[in-house]
C-alpha cells in the first residue's frame, strides 16, 4: 500500500530508506525515522485498537508516551512478544510485525463491541456491584465473559530469551528530559565541568525542537542549533547522553531509575546484546525537564479514530511528514491549536473550522489563522461526533453567555471532517517531581499544579515547571543546570542568553467537561481513554458518596491504566471538583506512582534469572556428592545432599539402607552447612551465660554442651552444640538457617546491652567443613587417621572436643551425636574438606562406610526424639514445651528470655508439649502439619489439640513414627487421639518422643 | 533508596543496613525484680510516633556496628545518627 498521506518533503524521516512492516497481517510501507504510529497514519490507518471496557474503535491520539489508545503487541518471535507498547514509541524497522489488541475477531468487526450495548449495565464501579446477583451467574456467566473481553494485550507464552542488563551510576547532575530546557541544563552543567547524565525517552533528543521549523536560536534554525548542541555534548567526556531512556522512578536521596531500550528499534539486533538496561543512578543534583502533555477535550464521542491532540497532529506533520487527514475541524481552548491549524492548512489539509471555547480568542496565531482564511468560531463547543470506524463529522454548538451550549440533540452545525484536533491546553509533567515527594501547588493563572517545594535536591525547568515558550525554557533550563552544577560542588558557568526568533508564545486552556447541550446522562464524553472512564462515571462516583479524589480514582479506575492518567488526571479532577462543589486545588491530585511508563519485567529482573536468581551455597563436599549421584534438596540458600540412591533404589529404599548402615555400622554425613561462630575473649563464658539458657562457666575446656537460646520473650530461637576450646574461646554452632540471625542477635546484645564485656564474635560458618561420622564402628574408622589426641572411649567421652590432626589436617574434633549412635564431627578448614572426606571414606571402606543425606539424618534424629528448631518449634515453644527444661542453668540469675519464662502462662499445664505419635496402622505415615483432635465427631469448629511436626517411616522400628506438639501432651501419653485427613480419620496413640534407645546407651559405644 | 550516614563509614545505601527498633530502651538490670506488666511493657510497648523517632540501626553489611538515629517517620529521612553513648538523640514525643 502506498503512503497516501506522506507529504512531499520535510520531516526527520529518511525518504531514501523505505521500511516495510505488517500490522494485523497487512503489509505497509513506512520510512526510516517513523514510529509505527506515524507510518500507519502515513498509510491512512487511524483505527488501531479497541477500548478496554466497551471495545470501541480507537485511533492514535498522541505522538508520544502519553498515547492512551494505540497499544500494540510487537514480536520477532513468540519469546520476544511484547504487549501494550505504545505505537507512538515503537520505532519502525524493516520487517516489523505488530498487532492490535483487545479485539476479536478483527479490529473492524469486534464481538466485544457488544459491550457498548451493555454499557448501561457497566457503570463506574461495576466491578463492585453489578455482578453480585445472582451469585452463581458470576462464576458461570459473567467472569468468563469479562475475562475474555477485558485485559490489555497478552503475555508471551515462551520464556524471554533476551538479556537485560543493569548498571549503577553516579553523577553530579542528572537531567531527565532532552527538550530545549533539558539540553540547556546539560550544556550549563557540562560547562561547569560537572559529570552529567542526560536522558530522554525518545529515539532522538530535542523534544519540541524536533517539530520546530520556524524558530531560530542564536541565529541558527532551531534544528541546526539542536544538532550543534548535541554534538557539543557528545564531545564532552564527562557527559553521558542516553536516548530511548525513560526516567521512570524517583526515589529517596536522588536515586533515579532509568529504563534504556537498546535493541527494540533494530531490524537485526545482536543476539548477545542486552535488549534493555536498567540504570540505577545516584545523582548529587537532579534537573527535571520533563515537559508538558497536551490535554484532550472532554466532549461527547471524543474517542473516535481521527480525533487527536492538536500538537500531536503538528508533530506528525512537521517531524514525520505525515498528514493526519484531509479535512480537519479544530476544537480548542488554547492558542497552540491555531499553530497546528496553520501548519495543516499550509500542507494542503483543508481546515473546515476552528471551534474555540473562548469567547474572544486573540493573539498573533489567531490573527495568522484568520489571515489565512481559516474559519474561526469563538465560543463554540463540540456537541458530538459521528463516524463508525473514523470520525465523519462534528457538530459545533455556540456557547451562551452563561457558559451553556445551545440545547437539543440537533442544535448547531454539522461539519464534515476526517480529522478532529483538540487541545485543552498543556499539563506540566510533574510525575517524577511528585514521586520524589516534592510538594505541588496549584497555579491559578495557568490552572496547573506546579512544583513548589522539592523534597530532594532537584530543580524543575521548562514546561514541567509551567514555563512555556522556547526562549524562556532555554534560559530557565540553563540556569537550572548552572545552579545544579554549582550545588554539586562543580563550577557554575557564565549564564548564556539565548536569542530566539520565530517562536510565538501561546496561552489558554480549559479543564474538565465542555458544554454540549445534550442529556448528560446519555452521552459518552471520555476522560480516561485507556480505562474507558467517562465524565458521567466521575459524576456518578460523587453522587454515590465518594468524596476523596483517591476514592473516586479507584471507584471509577480513572488514571489507573498503564498511562498513569497522563492525559486524564486533570480533566477527571476538574469534573470531580465541579460535582463536589469544591474548588479544584482543595480536591487535590491523586498520588503519582512509578513507573512513569511501563517498564518490562526483564529490566527489573536483569541477570537474576534461572540459576542466578538466588545465590546457591554449596559445601566443599558438594562436588563429591554430585559425582556420587546424590539427590539434593535446597535448605535456605544451601544445596544439601538428601540421599544417595544406588542403582534402582527409590528414596524410601535408599533412606532405609542409609539408616540401617548408621545403626549397624558407620555412616558419613556432610554437616558443613551448620552455622558456626567463634566466641573469644576473657568474658566469653559470661557472655554465653547471658545468651543461652545453659550455664557455661563450669564447662571445662575440651568439653562441649548442647545449648539452647531463647528470644527475650522466652521462646526457643536456636540451638546447637557449643565446645570450649580454651578458657576464653568457644566454638559455637547454630542451626543451618539460623546462623546469621544468631550472630546478629549476639552482636546486638554485645554492642548495645553489655558493651563492657570483653568478647569478640566471628562468623566461621564457611571456614569449617564438618564431616559427621556416626555409628557403632565410627571410632574404628576414625582412630587411625587422628594424630595429637586420644579418642578412646574413656579419654574422649561423649560431648568432648579436641584440637588435633585428622588425615594430616588441623582439625577440631567433636564427639557428638545427632543420630543417637556413637558419633564424631570432624571440623577441618573448608579447603581441606573434600580431601579429608575422601580420606575417611577410604579408611572406612572395610567397614562398609555409607554416605547419607539430610533425609536419613532427619529419620535418625526423629527416632531419637531430637527436635529441629523451626520444625518442632514455631516461635511459641518454651524449652519446657519441647522437653528441654533440664538444660536451664538453675543457679543463673538471668539470661535472655529468663524473665519471660517466669510468667504463669509459660507454665500452664495445657501448653502444647512435645510427644511421640504412633499410628494404628504401622504403614501409615502422617502428614506433617496435620491437626490433632480428641473427637472427630464433634460438630465444627472442632477444638484443635495440636499438630504433627515430623513424620517418617522408621527403618529401625520398621514402622511409622511421628513427633507432635499437643496440648498438655505429656499428661496424655497413652491416650488415643485422632488426625482428621480428607475423607478419613487416622487414629494415633500418644507416646514418649524418644522411640529408640531411650536410655542412650548407644551414645557411649 | 535512602543514603544513611553510618557514624563510622559515612553515607552508605540503605540496603547495607538493618533496622533495630526503637532506641533508648535499655534491658532492665534486674528483670526478676519486675512485675509481669513492667516486663511486658519493656518487651512490647513502643512509642510508634508520627514524626521524630529515636531508633537503633546496624550497618549490618558494612562495619557491623549498631548506632542511634533520629528519623522522621513521615518523610522517612534521617535527621541525625550518633555512635552509641554519644549525645543520645532525644526522640519519641520530643
Ligand atoms: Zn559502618
Amino acid at each position: 500500500m502506498s503512503e497516501a498521506f506522506r507529504t512531499r518533503d520535510g520531516g526527520r524521516i529518511d525518504r531514501t530508506r523505505p521500511r516495510s512492516f505488517r500490522f494485523d497481517g497487512v503489509g505497509y510501507q513506512g520510512l526510516a525515522g517513523d514510529t509505527l504510529a506515524s507510518a500507519l497514519l502515513a498509510n491512512g490507518v487511524h483505527l488501531v485498537g479497541r477500548s478496554f471496557k466497551y471495545h470501541r474503535p480507537r485511533g492514535v491520539v498522541a505522538a508520544g508516551s502519553d498515547e492512551p489508545n494505540a497499544l500494540v503487541g510487537v514480536w520477532r518471535d513468540e519469546a520476544s512478544y511484547a504487549p501494550n507498547l505504545r505505537a507512538t514509541q515503537v520505532e519502525l524497522y524493516e520487517g516489523l510485525r505488530a498487532e492490535s489488541q483487545n479485539r476479536s475477531p478483527s479490529l473492524r468487526f469486534d464481538r466485544g463491541a457488544m459491550a457498548g450495548l451493555l454499557a448501561p449495565f457497566l457503570p463506574a464501579g461495576f466491578y463492585y456491584k453489578t455482578f453480585l446477583w445472582p451469585r452463581r451467574a458470576w462464576a458461570r456467566f459473567w467472569e468468563p465473559r469479562i475475562r475474555a473481553m477485558a485485559g490489555l494485550g497478552r503475555a508471551p507464552t515462551l520464556p524471554d530469551r533476551d538479556r537485560y542488563a543493569q548498571t549503577y551510576a553516579h553523577c553530579d547532575v542528572l537531567v531527565v528530559g532532552g527538550g530545549p530546557a533539558g539540553i540547556a541544563a546539560a550544556l550549563a552543567a557540562a560547562a561547569g565541568h560537572a559529570r552529567v547524565i542526560l536522558c530522554d525517552e525518545q529515539a532522538e533528543l530535542g523534544g519540541s525542537l524536533l517539530a520546530e521549523t520556524e524558530a531560530t536560536i542564536d541565529g541558527m534554525a532551531a534544528q541546526a542549533w539542536l544538532a550543534e548542541a548535541l554534538a557539543r555534548l557528545a564531545r564532552e567526556p564527562r557527559v553521558r547522553v542516553l536516548p530511548r531512556t525513560t526516567g521512570f522512578g524517583y526515589f529517596a536521596h536522588n536515586f533515579v531509575g532509568l529504563a534504556e531500550r537498546l535493541t527494540d528499534h533494530l531490524a537485526e539486533p545482536d543476539p548477545q546484546a542486552p535488549r534493555e538496561r536498567l540504570w540505577q543512578v545516584r545523582a548529587r543534583e537532579v534537573v527535571l525537564a520533563t515537559g508538558a502533555l497536551e490535554r484532550p477535550l472532554v466532549f461527547p464521542e471524543n474517542d473516535r479514530p481521527g480525533i487527536m491532540l492538536a500538537d500531536a497532529a503538528r508533530t506528525y506533520l512537521r517531524r514525520y511528514g505525515v498528514k493526519p487527514g484531509s479535512r480537519a475541524v479544530v476544537a480548542t481552548a488554547h492558542d497552540g491549536a491555531y499553530r497546528a491549524a496553520l501548519d495543516l492548512h499550509r500542507a494542503g489539509v483543508a481546515v473546515a473550522a476552528v471551534a474555540d471555547l473562548r469567547p474572544d480568542p486573540e493573539g498573533p496565531l489567531v490573527e495568522a489563522a484568520r489571515a489565512a482564511g481559516i474559519a474561526i468560531r469563538p465560543a463554540t463547543a463540540i456537541a458530538g461526533t459521528k463516524g463508525r470506524l473514523r470520525v465523519r463529522s462534528a457538530r459545533l454548538v455556540r456557547i451562551g453567555a452563561e457558559g451553556e451550549a445551545g440545547g437539543g440533540a440537533s442544535a448547531g452545525e454539522t461539519v464534515g471532517c476526517d480529522l478532529l484536533l483538540m487541545s485543552g491546553g498543556f499539563t506540566p509533567s510533574v510525575h517524577l517531581f511528585s514521586q520524589s515527594r516534592g510538594q505541588l501547588a496549584f497555579d491559578p493563572v495557568s490552572a496547573a499544579f506546579l512544583p513548589a517545594r522539592p523534597a530532594e535536591r532537584c530543580r524543575s525547568a521548562g514546561a514541567c515547571r509551567g514555563t512555556f515558550g522556547l526562549a524562556a525554557a532555554l534560559i530557565e533550563g540553563y540556569a537550572a543546570g548552572e545552579a545544579a552544577s554549582a550545588a554539586a560542588g562543580r563550577g557554575g558557568a557564565p549564564g548564556l542568553g539565548f536569542a530566539v526568533t520565530g517562536a510565538i508564545d501561546t496561552r489558554g486552556g480549559t479543564l474538565g467537561a465542555t458544554p454540549h447541550g445534550r442529556d448528560a446522562a446519555r452521552v459518552k464524553a471520555f476522560v480516561d481513554f485507556q480505562n474507558d472512564v467517562t465524565a458521567k462515571d466521575v459524576k456518578l462516583a460523587v453522587r454515590e458518596g465518594f468524596r476523596s479524589i483517591e476514592h473516586i480514582k479507584r471507584y471509577t479506575t480513572t488514571g489507573m491504566a498503564t498511562d498513569q492518567g497522563k492525559s486524564s488526571n486533570m480533566n477527571a479532577l476538574a469534573i470531580a471538583a465541579v460535582a463536589l462543589g469544591r474548588p479544584l486545588p482543595e480536591v487535590g491530585l491523586t498520588t503519582f506512582r512509578m513507573p512513569y511508563t511501563p517498564v518490562s519485567f526483564g529490566a527489573f529482573a536483569g541477570f537474576a534469572r534461572g540459576e542466578l536468581f538466588d545465590p546457591l551455597r554449596r559445601t566443599p563436599i558438594d562436588p563429591w556428592a554430585e559425582a556420587a549421584g546424590a539427590v539434593f534438596e535446597e535448605v535456605g540458600q544451601w544445596r544439601r545432599a538428601r540421599y544417595f540412591p544406588r542403582e534402582g533404589e527409590d528414596m524410601h529404599q535408599a533412606v532405609g539402607r542409609e539408616v540401617r548402615a548408621v545403626r549397624q555400622g558407620v555412616g558419613i554425613f556432610d554437616g558443613s552447612t551448620l552455622g558456626k561462630i567463634e566466641v573469644v575473649g576473657p568474658d566469653a563464658a559470661e557472655f554465653l551465660n547471658r545468651m543461652y539458657v545453659n550455664a557455661w562457666s563450669k564447662l571445662a575446656p575440651g568439653r562441649c554442651r548442647y545449648g539452647v537460646m531463647l528470644r527475650e520473650d522466652g521462646f526457643v530461637m536456636d540451638d546447637g552444640v557449643v565446645g570450649r576450646m580454651a578458657p576464653d574461646r568457644f566454638h559455637v554452632t547454630t542451626t543451618t538457617g539460623g546462623a546469621a540471625r544468631v550472630l546478629a542477635t549476639m552482636e546486638d546484645y554485645l554492642q548495645t546491652e553489655w558493651a563492657d564485656l570483653d568478647v569478640w564474635l566471628t562468623s566461621t560458618s564457611e571456614q569449617w567443613a564438618v564431616i559427621a561420622l556416626q555409628g557403632p564402628r565410627a571410632r574404628e574408622v576414625l582412630a587411625p587417621l587422628v594424630a595429637g589426641a586420644d579418642i578412646g572411649r574413656e579419654a574422649f567421652p561423649h560431648m568432648s572436643v579436641r584440637a588435633c590432626r585428622v588425615a594430616g589436617v588441623e582439625a577440631r574434633l567433636f564427639r557428638v551425636s545427632f543420630s543417637g549412635e556413637l558419633g564424631f564431627e570432624v571440623n577441618v578448614p573448608a579447603d581441606y574438606g573434600r580431601a579429608v572426606w575422601e580420606a575417611i571414606l577410604r579408611a572406612g571402606r572395610g567397614f562398609g562406610i555409607t554416605p547419607y543425606g539430610t533425609e536419613t539424618m532427619h529419620v535418625l534424629r526423629a527416632e531419637k526424639g531430637y527436635i529441629i528448631v523451626g520444625q518442632e518449634t514455631d516461635g511459641t515453644a518454651t524449652p519446657d514445651d519441647v522437653g528441654l527444661s533440664g538444660l536451664i542453668g538453675r543457679t543463673k540469675k538471668d539470661f535472655v528470655g529468663a524473665r519471660s519464662l517466669r510468667r504463669a502462662a509459660m507454665a500452664a499445664p495445657d501448653r502444647k508439649q512435645l510427644v511421640g505419635l504412633l499410628t494404628e496402622d504401622p504403614r501409615e505415615v502422617l502428614q506433617e502439619g496435620a491437626q490433632i483432635v480428641a473427637n472427630p465427631q464433634t460438630p465444627a469448629p472442632v477444638p484443635m489439640l495440636g499438630h504433627v511436626t515430623s513424620a517418617y517411616h522408621s527403618p529401625t522400628l520398621e514402622r511409622s513414627i511421628a513427633l507432635a506438639m499437643v496440648r498438655g501432651g505429656r499428661a496424655r501419653i497413652g491416650e488415643v487421639l485422632f488426625v482428621p485427613m480428607p475423607g478419613r480419620v487416622v487414629k494415633v496413640s500418644l507416646c514418649d518422643p524418644v522411640f529408640f534407645d531411650r536410655e542412650g546407651v548407644r551414645l557411649d559405644g | 533508596m535512602l543514603l544513611i550516614p553510618c557514624p563510622w563509614c559515612g553515607l552508605r545505601p540503605e540496603i547495607e543496613f538493618s533496622y533495630g527498633g526503637e532506641a533508648n530502651i535499655a534491658r532492665p538490670a534486674d528483670p526478676a525484680a519486675l512485675t509481669d506488666e513492667e516486663w511486658g511493657a519493656f518487651l512490647y510497648l513502643r512509642t510508634n510516633p508520627k514524626g521524630r523517632h529515636a531508633e537503633r540501626w546496624r550497618h549490618a553489611n558494612g562495619c557491623g556496628r549498631f548506632f542511634n538515629a533520629v528519623r522522621d517517620t513521615v518523610s522517612d529521612f534521617f535527621e541525625t545518627t550518633t555512635k552509641p553513648g554519644e549525645l543520645p538523640p532525644s526522640g519519641g514525643k520530643s
